[in-house]
């Protein structure tokens, strides 16, 4: 039910307008679909996989318990508040020292009350820690201040950097006089997207050449510390039919730009991966080939003279 | 044995010069003073002024942060008040200030004449202004002041500019100060208390500052040590944390949070010690537990070695790790609830009365309540994913800092400060100044929850416009909080120049338990030179 509402908040048309027309403004070129987040703007995205499904609702079952917690303890403090009051003649029971039964009663309910949570989440950590049968790994590695994405497996060989977009950079500069309103997804941005495939499990193994920086998509569930000298790993799954733009930010200090590097993923249905992908390794080889230049050269050496 | 001669007569020529009553007169009163009470006084001023100038650069953030787009500052200046903002308010704000009210109040509630160690506690003051005339001065270095973070993370830290040595020699003199404290506070308490006060008949205030002063010696030395490595790896080719050279920068994260996590109990023991002061006075009832009291900061004290990893979960760690963090630090719930249950039952059939220190130790009471809650949330592992390095982990510390311990410390300026000065003071700006700091304070914070969860990360300049309209919110809160604060310098400077006499119960009709209270307001400058007898 909870997972509905977000997702109905997230087709929203104005949402859906912004960023289409974002991406258009962009000229990505790409046949992306909507973006989508999954946020309600003061709560946790419901998200676009099982693990930040998972996240969420682990999140508001904890949320819920505390509220309760909240309500029979600062119901009691504000009911002594009222009840106890100097000025309304209460009269003090200084016999009242301590009572080891209730003592125990309320050191043994937190007790339970936190094994109910720890069971749930537990069990989540074994999920999320599950790496294995991975369909699609990428290398992720964290730069100041730029992501680079090499791709394994099936995509072997495509490898690029994405920074920061050139309108949001120009909007961000001190007293720039651009209204970031202007800018669509100011500052969550890139030149250049992450591209995977929906309904594969896409495996990110994560470092870094400089400093420590994290990578953190909140609708996927993912964020994990890209650190020199390690490889970290975390793995997601995005829903069939949940194609489209997700963003987020780099979540670890890392330097004066550290607000201005966002992660932004663009999910496609596999057919539509797999033509990416071609045409990455083709736009690669044509790169890597001997520069076409030299047969052009001469005509035009011979052009100038005359 | 002529030594021995020597030293004797020089000592008896020092006893009869010494015998006088009064504090000496001028400068020399506070820069030789080894009386408990100037030096508790140096401490409690030291900590309003930086008060001011953290809190002065947390206004610059919350500016920044009020629109999106950078208006004011170069990113670079935002990540230095960020990580100076921290520095100052944790190591010149909040930990002097109870080394300030233990100075004041541990003579006084056991019974002792003075600190056990004057000297050496003339010398832990002092060494403070130092050590933040030299971290502030690096605004004025090549590269400015610190901006990796108050927590110093290398490969970042490294890339510091001048300011890195003198902010390192800086945390050494801090560190230096919060052990000689710490020990003279634990060697009074230990060896001075008066005869017949046994430990369990120790006030809850003693009882904190005691374990605390346990912890600041455990870890003020792994502090030292973390920022000396980072040193020689900077100046010296070391690679203790430069993974090129084979070290590795997350044994830095575990060294520097072995620290931190006892260090953030350090900044809320005391405070927990004040509540169970202030509750039972204006509650006209005792401690409810008061021995569970004093089990249960003990715990705390015990679990807060054993859960730091819970900083790290995204930096990658086995699951066993992050079960074991995770139960570690969600146990914490339980003394920690047991604390808030027995001050629950502390108001419960009591006969309460709302002068200005009870309503900070109510506000202490609900508001800190809700840091817990989002302590245990962020506790949960999983979902920590989602909240950690975002404003949700920074409305969580914010929310058990500053109505927890800054709140607890308010609180105890407004319940001793009579007693200290001998002048009642005016209870209606007090009560100006508690309304308007509870309101803001929450306006402030609140929202920060809001925009954490909705993913924006902390530590950022600049933001994406969907998080606008809750950091506006958010720094409208903080203005308003910053400018309350005037509020307090105000009463308090008008009550050391004068005002209506205090009694020596100060508090009257709440009738308060404790020695302090059967001296006279303010106390003599020499106090309880002949022990009181403890029944």
């Amino acid at each position: 039910m909870r997972v509905n509402l977000g997702i109905d908040h997230s087709t929203s048309r104005p949402r859906r307008l912004i960023s289409a027309a974002a991406l258009c403004l962009a000229a990505l070129g790409l046949a992306g679909t909507a973006g989508a987040n999954t946020s309600n703007g003061y709560n946790l995205p419901t998200g676009v996989t099982d693990l930040a499904r998972d996240m969420y609702g682990l999140h508001m079952e904890v949320f819920w318990i505390c509220v309760g917690i909240a309500i029979v303890v600062f119901g009691a403090m504000i009911y002594a508040l009222v009840k106890f009051r100097h000025s309304q003649g209460a009269v003090a029971d200084t016999s009242m020292l301590h009572s080891t039964k209730v003592e125990v009663i309320w050191t043994i309910i937190p007790v339970v009350i936190l094994v109910v949570m720890a069971i749930p989440a537990a069990d989540l950590i074994l999920k999320q820690e599950d790496t294995r049968n991975s369909q699609l790994s990428i290398r992720v590695t964290g730069y100041q201040w730029k992501w680079e994405y090499s791709y394994m497996d099936s995509a072997e060989g495509v490898d690029f950097f994405s920074t920061l977009a050139r309108d949001s950079n120009f909007a961000r500069q001190v007293n720039s006089g651009i209204d970031p309103k202007s800018v669509p997804n100011y500052l969550l941005e890139v030149d250049k997207p992450l591209v995977i495939p929906s309904g594969t499990k896409v495996r990110l193994l994560l470092t870094s050449q400089d400093v420590i920086h994290a990578w953190w998509v909140p609708d996927f569930g993912a964020k994990r510390a890209a650190i020199p000298g390690f490889v970290n790993e975390l793995w997601f799954k995005v829903d069939p039919g949940k194609e489209g733009i997700y963003r987020g930010q780099c979540a670890a200090l890392c330097g004066r730009d550290h607000g201005f590097m966002p992660v932004v993923v663009d999910v496609r249905t596999p057919d539509e991966f797999k033509k990416w992908v071609e045409i990455q390794k083709a736009a690669a080889k044509q790169a890597a080939l001997p520069a076409p230049a030299p047969p052009a050269a001469p005509p035009t050496a011979q052009a100038l003279p005359n | 044995m002529a030594n021995v001669h020597a030293s004797n007569t020089a000592h008896d020529a020092h006893d009869d010069h010494d015998h006088h009553d009064g504090p000496a007169t001028g400068i020399k009163r506070w820069i030789f003073a080894t009386n408990h009470k100037d030096i508790g006084t140096m401490y409690l001023v030291f900590s309003l002024i930086m008060f001011f100038i953290g809190g002065a650069m947390a206004m610059g953030i919350r500016a920044e942060l009020f629109q999106p787009g950078l208006q004011l500052m170069d990113p670079v200046f935002f990540n230095q008040l960020t990580t100076n903002h921290a520095l100052i308010m944790i190591f010149g704000a909040v930990m002097p200030a109870f080394v300030g009210l233990a100075n004041w109040m541990v003579p006084l509630q056991v019974g002792a004449p003075d600190m056990a160690l004057p000297r050496m506690n003339n010398l832990s003051f002092w060494l403070l202004p130092f050590a933040f005339t030299l971290l502030l001065s690096t605004m004025f270095v090549p590269g400015g002041m610190a901006a990796a973070g108050w927590t110093l993370y290398p490969p970042l830290s490294l890339q510091t500019g001048d300011a890195f040595p003198m902010l390192i020699f800086a945390i050494h003199m801090m560190g230096a100060s919060s052990i000689m404290g710490a020990i003279n506070i634990i060697v009074t308490i230990m060896n001075m208390r008066a005869p017949g006060m046994n430990l369990l008949k120790m006030p809850l205030f003693c009882w904190s500052w005691l374990i605390t002063a346990y912890l600041l010696i455990a870890v003020m030395p792994v502090l030292a040590g973390a920022v000396t490595m980072l040193l020689t790896d900077h100046f010296f080719k070391t690679s203790f944390f430069n993974a090129a050279g084979g070290g590795d920068p997350v044994m830095f994260e575990h060294i520097f949070w072995f620290f931190g996590h006892p260090e953030v109990y350090i900044m809320i023991l005391p405070a927990f010690g004040i509540i169970s002061e202030i509750l039972p006075t204006f509650a006209r009832k005792p401690l409810f537990g008061a021995t569970s009291m004093i089990y249960a900061i003990a715990s705390i004290a015990f679990l807060s070695f054993i859960v730091w990893g819970h900083h790290m979960f995204v930096d990658g760690m086995p699951v066993a790790a992050q079960l074991f963090y995770m139960m570690s630090t969600m146990l914490i719930a339980v003394p920690t609830g047991v604390k808030v249950f027995n001050w629950t039952a502390t108001l419960w059939r009591g006969s309460l009365t709302f002068e200005p220190p009870m309503l900070f130790a109510l506000s202490f009471l609900f508001l800190f309540t809700i840091g817990g809650f989002s302590g245990v949330m962020l506790a949960i592992v999983p979902v920590d994913f989602q909240y950690n390095q975002t404003y949700f982990v920074v409305a969580h510390f914010h929310y058990v800092l500053v109505p927890g311990a800054i709140f607890a410390i308010m609180g105890a300026v407004y319940y001793w400060l009579p007693k200290w000065t001998g002048h009642m003071y005016s209870m209606k700006l007090a009560t100006w100044h508690f309304w308007l700091s509870t309101i803001f304070v929450n306006v402030l914070f609140f929202p920060q929850h809001f925009l954490g969860l909705a993913g924006m990360p902390r530590r950022i300049p600049d933001y994406a416009v969907q998080f606008s309209d809750w950091n506006m919110v958010s720094s409208l809160g903080g203005f308003g909080f910053g400018l309350s604060q005037i509020l307090f310098a105000i009463v308090i400077i008008q009550c050391i120049r004068g005002g209506k006499k205090a009694t020596a119960l100060v508090w009257d009709d709440a009738r308060p338990n404790g020695l302090e209270w059967t001296l006279s307001s303010p106390p003599p400058y020499h106090s309880f030179t002949t022990a009181p007898e403890v029944k």
